[in-house]
């Protein structure tokens, strides 16, 4: 893994210090602080209702934080929109909102950027270069597209999440959110978007591999944020926990081991915990 | 998916990956991919149906009477398409674009039946008129695209709100001001002649065809150039597909729909004010119902209902089969009254046939 183990702070690609975030009378998020460095993978994990949703959408520019900070390259921000966020570097990869499915793959690739030739009303998208561009790009991914007019809805889900991977790493993005990327995959297609996770982050961009599957974010993570109920139950580097320990801290620690407990007294066998 | 956690956290032993409900995975992605054909590549095409329909019909009609592909009548029934053909262009972006307009139709009218207002009643040039009622069209487009995106109502409730409005205001005004249900006597106005040489005159003498086919393949070529090889008509795809995905790259979402609804009732007003020029005058209820028509031209030509897929030429080639459904059902000698059966039958058949392809060319999916 990379040797980013430096805590400082001017570091942090993306951070975010103490972050509050209410809708009406209801604290979606308090006190919330994480960072991610070049190179780095930072998982942050929670289980439904916890506030990743809300976390990611602070910093991928849909809502604004009430309270806190937000800081790029160590300078504060306030995003007033995702493109805001996208120009400052940071793209976001939603869950089911990767791609549009009617499209096809190139226009899909190059949406909201696309390149252009000609100047004044002939300024058009430059389709042959966008698509042998995106081609040779998802190639780099290992994925071998040989009909780039084909509607992306074709593709399989783990093509589709290494569709938008490619394409956040292709614009230059230095960080990169992934929204439960691997929560609707199958085994080996959560496997391929890991290997892409893992592939990014070693061309130098700080990912953020939002997840509640601790399975999924042991392997790639380097720094481990868990989020309970709004609010920051644990934040550990990959050398303090084990990936039994993540397990359990997951799972609601005490929680876990009350189910364990509860489940083990009918087997009567001894269960290594 | 939750649920599942809890449990695969127990066997503490379990490799990542034994949480996810796993599909079937896929075996080899190559082979899929080789095998599209030809053909698929052709049937993905939105409008290839449209075009297949558009050639029978015409052979039908030219079986009933050969006069309908002479020039004399290809004229005629390019004359009926072009007033549908060129609205249901702009129609069928915005249906691209994931919205609807169904003030579109009656838009026609009022436009008409202001600029007559403006030049008969005020005495303005007829070229001042046009240029405020284009400006006044593109207004209510961009009332009702912003209404639509910040209310987030359907765009079927808000511009059905908007038909009946302009439809009352139409019928209101232009009997308040003129004391008949129409305004008329255009030709007097000043600046007439040459304004109805560009919007509502004829070429080619013997045969006569009219001035608006020139303007209706214009905008098809405009449209289809915008939609496919500018960031603009990257941007429709993407709204109409999935807005929160476009939302999420970056797209500007609500710019690019208010400015559709804004773009559609523009050319609404333009073949209104082709329509009123050349006949001089324009009846109150002008235009009322043919926003149905459009729609049916986008929808024949390619147009998903719920947005993101479809073409201009396709609708083009609609309005095409509806110029020829109706004219050759004349030609034909039949009563006329049959054409609306005809045009039920040809959207029915289209919607069918489309569903049936589209499925047909995606279908390398699982």
């Amino acid at each position: 893994m990379t040797a980013t183990k430096t805590d400082g702070a001017g570091a942090s690609l993306l951070e975010v210090r103490d972050v509050c975030k209410y809708f009406g009378n209801v604290v979606a998020l308090k006190d919330i602080s994480v960072g991610v460095s070049a190179g780095e993978v930072t998982c942050v994990l929670g289980d439904n209702g916890a506030g990743k949703s809300t976390f990611i959408k602070i910093l991928s520019g849909v809502h604004q934080h009430d309270e806190g900070e937000l800081l790029v390259e160590g300078e504060q921000t306030r995003f007033s929109s995702p493109r805001d966020a996208k120009e400052c570097g940071i793209a976001t990869v939603f869950q089911d909102l990767a791609t549009v499915p009617l499209m096809s793959i190139w226009r899909n690739f190059f949406l909201g950027s696309e390149p252009t030739k000609g100047s004044g009303p002939f300024r058009r998208v430059d389709v042959k270069w966008a698509q042998d561009t995106m081609v040779a790009e998802l190639k780099k991914m290992g994925i071998d597209v040989r009909d780039p007019d084909q509607p992306a809805g074709t593709l399989s889900g783990g093509e589709r999440q290494a569709v938008a991977i490619a394409r956040a790493v292709y614009f230059g993005a230095k960080v990169l959110i992934l929204d439960e990327p691997t929560s609707a995959l199958g085994v080996k297609q959560s496997g391929v978007v890991l290997r892409y996770i893992a592939q990014a982050r070693d061309r130098g961009l700080g990912v953020i591999f939002i997840t509640h599957n601790p399975h999924h974010a042991y392997p790639v993570g380097d720094r481990f944020v868990i989020l309970n109920r709004g609010k920051l139950a644990g934040d550990w580097r990959k050398a303090d926990i084990s990936r039994d320990e993540l397990v359990r801290q997951m799972s609601g620690g005490a929680e876990l081991d009350a189910l364990e407990h509860e489940l083990r007294r009918g087997l009567d066998a001894p269960v290594a915990g | 998916m939750i649920s599942n956690d809890p449990m695969a956290a127990n066997p503490p032993a379990a490799p990542a990956g034994t949480t996810a409900a796993a599909p079937p995975p896929v075996p080899v992605k190559d082979e899929r991919l080789t095998n599209i054909s030809t053909s698929a590549r052709i049937l993905r095409r939105p409008e290839i149906g449209a075009l297949l329909a558009a050639v029978v019909v015409a052979i039908f009609f030219w079986t009933q009477n050969s006069l309908f592909l002479k020039l004399d009548g290809i004229s005629n029934w390019t004359d009926v398409a072009s007033t549908i053909g060129i609205p249901a262009v702009v129609v069928a972006l915005l249906m691209i674009g994931g919205e609807f307009d169904l003030s579109a139709g009656v838009m026609t009218g009022s436009a008409g039946l202001m600029m007559g207002i403006l030049a008969t009643e005020v005495g303005m040039n007829i070229w001042v008129a046009i240029v405020l009622t284009l400006i006044a069209a593109t207004a209510v487009g961009f009332i009702n695209g912003y209404m639509v995106m910040t209310t987030k109502l359907p765009s079927f409730i808000v511009t059905l709100a908007t038909f009946f409005i302009l439809q009352g205001v139409n019928l209101g005004v232009t009997k308040a001001i003129t004391n008949q249900v129409a305004v008329s006597g255009l030709d007097t106005a000043s600046g007439y002649s040459s304004a109805n040489k560009i919007f509502g005159g004829s070429f080619w003498s013997p045969h006569d065809f009219r001035i608006t086919v020139l303007w209706w393949i214009a905008i098809t070529i405009l449209a289809t150039w915008v939609l496919t090889r500018t960031r603009v008509g990257n941007w429709i795809f993407g709204v109409g597909g999935d807005a929160n995905a476009a939302r999420n790259v970056g797209v500007p979402v609500r710019r690019v729909k208010i400015g559709l609804f804004m773009t559609t009732s523009f050319v609404c007003a333009l073949t209104g004010i082709m329509i009123a020029l050349r006949l001089a005058s324009t009846q109150a209820g002008q235009g009322v119902g043919e926003e149905f028509q459009y729609i049916i031209a986008a929808v024949v030509g390619g147009c998903v209902l719920t947005g993101g897929f479809g073409s201009a030429i396709g609708a083009s080639l609609g309005a095409t089969i509806i110029g020829m459904a109706f004219i050759g059902i004349q030609f034909s000698g039949w009563n006329t009254d049959w054409r609306f059966l005809f045009l039920g039958v040809i959207l029915l058949v289209a919607v069918l046939v489309n569903n049936y392809i589209r499925k047909r060319a995606e279908g390398a999916r699982r």
